[in-house]
């Protein structure tokens, strides 16, 4: 198994006094909230973060795209990819993701790709997502669009790292006589592709096809939940397509505190998640984060179903037990995963060291248990470790 | 003065003679040419070079923006500023520039600028160019929506910059509902800007103007041109706006080569100085001039010198207009001391790498500058400055 | 030489030069990236059975230049005024390259005005994998030579001794086709599937060796345009109407007698 450090870098410093006059953290919360000197303060810190973690043995560091909200401070997960290119050693960099469909030139996203995984040597992962509905608002993007750009510019950028240039694309949305794309990635055929999603069936039905068989990451929500949705990735390469999905092709991201002992993991982990979840996550209630067209109808009533229980008032206790967040000693996490890994065989763990008000030192302390206490026995985790998909899939009914 | 050491990172292993089946190295140029470990090799070793910059006392280092050509591999300088972000401890990192108004959104730039303001605590510098012609066919950007388009975006980002959100932008060409950027930049009102040009009056009278007084850098021309247009600037900001500019916001850009003795630097770098500007920089007139990008005064004007830093270069006429500098330390630092003494320019950005020059000869060259050249041109000041008036009377 | 009236016409502010003559029928020949050379054999010859008029669009040639043109759907909107303003009825349309694109423009919002439609080696679809000859791109004396079979017409071209307002005029037509069909090149991705909407005769002529726009789009436009007529005119390129002015003439003429009288 690989294990990542994933990183959100959210604006840990928010007053949170916005909540007397602001419903959210996201597109409408002015931003004089943001303080360009604790900007500087937490990027740079979150930068050491992953940085650390790489150096401690991680097998790579995430960052991610969201625009104008203090729950993401990557706008543009480039620039951080991009900051962490000289300074991760071997460790794998994955942008998870960048909203290519959101653009009127994913071309531009194309060529910083392809730039960083010359610069890195090929330790680029490209994560390929729709972008949460929020983005939509921020980009004056049409939503009702949303999947048909993200399949369209999704065959441009193949086509571009892949094919020859010059050459025209002539899609329905995006239309470039000349395609001819300097620098072409160092990976071949191209980085891998992964793509991260809420449990949106299209997404899961385009990424498990044979012509791609991209790596679905399934971001944090209940276990069972996680559980059904990486199970209905497999069973959609088994039933639609007609071949066994390998782990690789399977993965899954959760925060994940450590400490000395369970009490104290969840004391020093629980203001932090709990503002995390509570405030700064997209709350699904909230139009902005599902506009019209956004998802099948099919799709919203499935992500209602599972997301009504993300919705506000969390505590740490009730996360625990549904299996959205790993807390605990490094036993008790390690148990934890181990036990995960043997219902849902993911091959990839993406582990998020820091969340929500996380202060640094506690950041840092996190990381280090973790790569000294947890990890190592988790990166021994192979298939021979998960009972597999049929039983799973039984087990589950 | 402040000395910024200059990067274009040219795809330097590009097979000529096939470069040479292809009307230019720009646009059409089949990316099959690039062989993507000898990018990454590139790459790295460039980035060596704009850090041992900083180690050498450079005030800045500076890359830029260059879409689908072997002539510039940067179709995004915000992938270098950021790479360098945190590899460079001193000196100001400068995109010059980004081609804020090809995109249909110009924010994600600004959103990428306040990010790298906001992790290198304040150390960006954000040029602002239209991009050249070849972009347009790239980029598929309208070119006669150019220069309108170039202000608008201008507009928003400085808007999406210094005034709070949520706001609507309701441009022409731009509209957003929502503008709220977050982050926001270090820098206070925002990092500074400066327009790089091939000679234009359009930009000059932009970036002159009292709203903006953006610095002003002149790149690739005969030095009688450089003096012309650094000196419409100080004089465009006289008559036309009735201030006296600052030194500060006058720069010049150059290609240089420095080594032992005159000879030595000249047959050292006249092969690699060559293929810049032969091989890589050549442009046919209607891909650097599409239709629209210059008004129509000015394309009468550009078409009647169409030859001018095109086609055929050598290094005798380069060096001897003054558009590259080439010499032993002392031809260079007094070459330098010179052309501040008349036009003052208190920005000199150095093209330090060119072409397909080795990474052994780049270093020694570089070595050779910030040890010899830089401890006396860092210094000077306006004191060191003729003046502006002498000089328009002295060209007239 | 010229039996032709050359005025300015104001449309809601907009001032267009307008050449006009003849008697008959109105028709309004639309023109291409290039403007109108002047009052050629091909207009004199149908101003014989035709009351021909052959404006520069707003942007082009000696018309003014508004500030609220876009887009080639303001182009088709400033006509659709125009022929209000007028108020011409049975018009044929007859455009050439863009002018083509833009007649069917035209025609798809309002063909009660107008009696028939002739496309002359128009742009304004895509057929995949075909592009447009880049006009852009190419060096403007390479573009001269293209347009034609007979190298003679493109070495007089260019051989002439042009005005400065002669050569002003080029600069600004290339602008303005710049501005109309940069991206996407030429074409409208909006266009093809409203193009059903055309009722009135329509007629498609090409030329066999037009090197700019490939031959292929002719029998698209045929296909793509019930009851359309396809023609294809030998030994010519581009602008058949200069190359191979009289057998143009006779099949334009012929075609509006016997099918949109």
């Amino acid at each position: 198994m690989k294990v990542f450090a994933f990183h959100l870098m959210p604006y840990a410093a928010l007053d949170m006094s916005y909540a007397e006059k602001y419903s959210s953290v996201w597109l409408k919360l002015p931003n004089s909230y943001f303080d360009p000197k604790i900007g500087y303060e937490l990027y740079n810190r979150y930068l050491d973060e992953l940085e650390l973690a790489a150096e401690l043995g991680f097998d790579g560091v995430c960052v991610n795209e969201h625009h104008q909200n203090a729950y993401g401070l990557m706008p543009s997960p480039v620039v951080m990819a991009s900051a962490l290119a000289g300074r991760t050693g071997d460790a794998k960099i994955a942008i998870l993701g960048n909203a290519f469909g959101l653009r009127e030139h994913p071309l531009t996203l194309a060529e910083e790709h392809a730039m960083i995984d010359c610069i890195t040597g090929g330790r680029l992962i490209t994560g390929m997502v729709r972008g949460v509905g929020c983005e939509y608002f921020s980009m004056g993007a049409n939503p009702a669009y949303s999947l048909e750009r993200h399949i369209e510019a999704h065959d441009l950028v193949i086509r571009a790292w892949t094919e020859e240039g010059p050459f025209a694309f002539e899609g329905k949305h995006y239309h470039f006589e000349y395609v001819n794309t300097w620098p072409r990635p160092y990976q071949q055929p191209h980085p891998p592709i992964w793509c991260p999603s809420q449990g949106s069936s299209e997404t899961i039905k385009w990424a498990a096809h044979p012509d791609r068989k991209y790596t679905y990451l399934q971001t944090y929500s209940a276990f069972d939940s996680v559980l059904r949705y990486l199970n209905s990735y497999r069973a959609a390469a088994r039933d639609l397509y007609g071949y066994a999905a390998t782990s690789k092709q399977i993965a899954w991201c959760t925060p994940a505190y450590v400490a000395d002992t369970d009490a104290q993991a969840i004391d020093e982990a629980r203001p932090h998640i709990q503002t995390m979840f509570n405030k700064l996550l997209p709350k699904i209630s909230q139009s902005m984060f599902v506009p019209p067209g956004y998802m099948s109808n099919e799709s919203m009533k499935q992500i209602f179903a599972h997301k009504a229980t993300l919705r506000g008032g969390q505590t740490i206790e009730d996360m625990i037990a549904r299996g959205v967040i790993a807390v605990g000693s490094p036993d008790t996490v390690r148990s934890i995963l181990i036990e995960r890994h043997r219902q849902a065989g993911f091959d990839h763990l993406l582990l998020m060291p820091q969340f929500g008000t996380m202060p640094g030192e506690l950041a840092e302390k996190n990381i280090r248990l973790l790569a000294a206490e947890v990890i190592p026995a988790l990166q021994t985790l192979n298939d021979d470790d998960y009972i597999g998909f049929e039983p799973a899939a039984a087990a589950a009914e | 003065m402040n000395v910024f050491m200059f990067h274009l990172m040219p795809y330097a292993a590009l097979d000529m003679k096939e470069r040479d089946k292809h009307p230019s190295a720009w646009v059409t140029l089949p990316n099959k040419l690039f062989d993507p470990k000898i990018g990454h090799e590139l790459y790295n070793r460039y980035l060596d070079e704009l850090e041992l910059a900083d180690e050498l006392g450079f005030d800045g280092v500076s890359v830029n923006e260059h879409h689908q050509n072997a002539y510039g591999l940067m179709p995004s300088p915000v992938v270098m500023a950021a790479s360098l972000a945190r590899r460079t401890s001193n000196c100001k990192i400068a995109i010059l520039g980004n081609a804020f108004a090809l995109r249909e959104h110009p924010l994600t730039l600004a959103e990428e600028h306040a990010m790298i303001d906001c992790i290198t605590g304040g150390r960006l510098i954000t040029g602002f160019v239209r991009g050249i012609g070849a972009e347009f066919y790239s980029m598929a950007a309208n070119p006669t929506l150019s220069h309108e388009r170039h202000m608008e975006a201008h507009d928003l980002i400085i808007r999406a910059w210094t005034e709070e959100g949520p706001f609507a932008f309701e441009g022409k060409h731009y509209h957003f509902e929502y503008v709220n950027m977050w982050p926001r930049p270090y820098q206070d009102p925002h990092p500074p800007i400066w327009c790089p040009s091939l000679g234009s009056t359009e930009t000059i009278e932009w970036a002159a103007h009292p709203d903006r007084k953006y610095v002003y850098a002149q790149n690739y021309s005969p030095f009688t041109n450089v003096c012309k247009f650094l000196d419409q600037y100080r004089s465009t900001a006289q008559d036309m706006y009735g201030y006296e500019a600052s030194s500060s916001q006058i720069g010049w850009t150059a290609p240089v080569y420095v080594a032992d003795t005159d000879e030595q630097a000249v047959a050292e770098a006249t092969e690699h100085m060559e293929a810049l500007f032969n091989k890589f920089l050549y442009l046919p007139f209607e891909t650097l001039f599409p239709p629209g990008y210059l008004t129509a005064q000015s394309y009468k004007r550009v078409a009647s010198h169409k030859r001018g830093i095109m086609g055929s270069q050598t290094m005798e006429a380069l060096i001897e207009n003054g558009v590259v500098i080439v010499g032993s330390p002392d031809t260079v630092r007094k070459k330098l001391i010179e052309c501040h003494e008349v036009l003052g320019f208190s920005t000199f950005v150095a093209l330090m790498h060119f072409g397909t020059l080795p990474a052994d000869k780049t270093e020694r060259s570089m070595r050779l500058f910030a040890e010899e050249v830089l401890p006396a041109i860092q210094p000077l000041s306006d004191r060191e400055y003729r003046g502006f008036e002498p000089a328009s009377a002295a060209a007239e | 030489m010229a039996d032709c009236t050359e005025s300015k016409i104001d449309i809601r502010g907009c001032k267009i030069h307008m050449r006009r003559g003849g008697t008959g029928d109105p028709a309004l020949f639309l023109h291409g990236a290039g403007g109108i050379p002047g009052w050629i054999p091909a207009f004199q010859s149908l101003s014989e059975s035709l009351d021909l008029m052959v404006p520069d669009h707003p942007t082009y040639g000696l018309s003014d230049e508004p500030e609220w043109l876009d887009d080639m759907n303001d182009l088709a909107m400033f006509y659709l005024d125009m022929l209000d303003e007028l108020d011409l009825n049975g018009v044929h349309l007859i455009g050439n390259s863009l002018g083509g694109w833009l007649a069917m423009e035209i025609a798809v919002r309002s063909s009660t005005r107008i009696k028939s439609l002739t496309l002359v080696g128009s742009a304004g679809i895509r057929i995949k994998g075909k592009p447009i000859v880049d006009i852009f791109m190419m060096d403007p004396d390479d573009l001269v030579r293209e347009l034609f079979v007979d190298q003679t017409i493109a070495e007089n071209i260019l051989g002439m001794n042009l005005t400065e307002e002669q050569t002003d005029i080029q600069l600004r037509n290339r602008v303005s086709t710049a501005r109309l069909g940069w991206q996407p090149r030429l074409f409208n991705p909006n266009l093809r599937k409203w193009l059903h909407r055309i009722k009135v005769p329509t007629h498609v002529i090409w030329g066999d060796t037009d090197r700019i726009i490939d031959p292929v789009y002719a029998a698209e436009f045929g296909k793509v345009i019930a009851g359309s007529q396809v023609t294809m005119i030998e030994k010519a390129g581009h602008l058949p109407h200069i190359e191979q002015a009289e057998t143009f003439v006779k099949a334009v003429s012929g075609f509006i007698q016997s099918k949109a009288a």
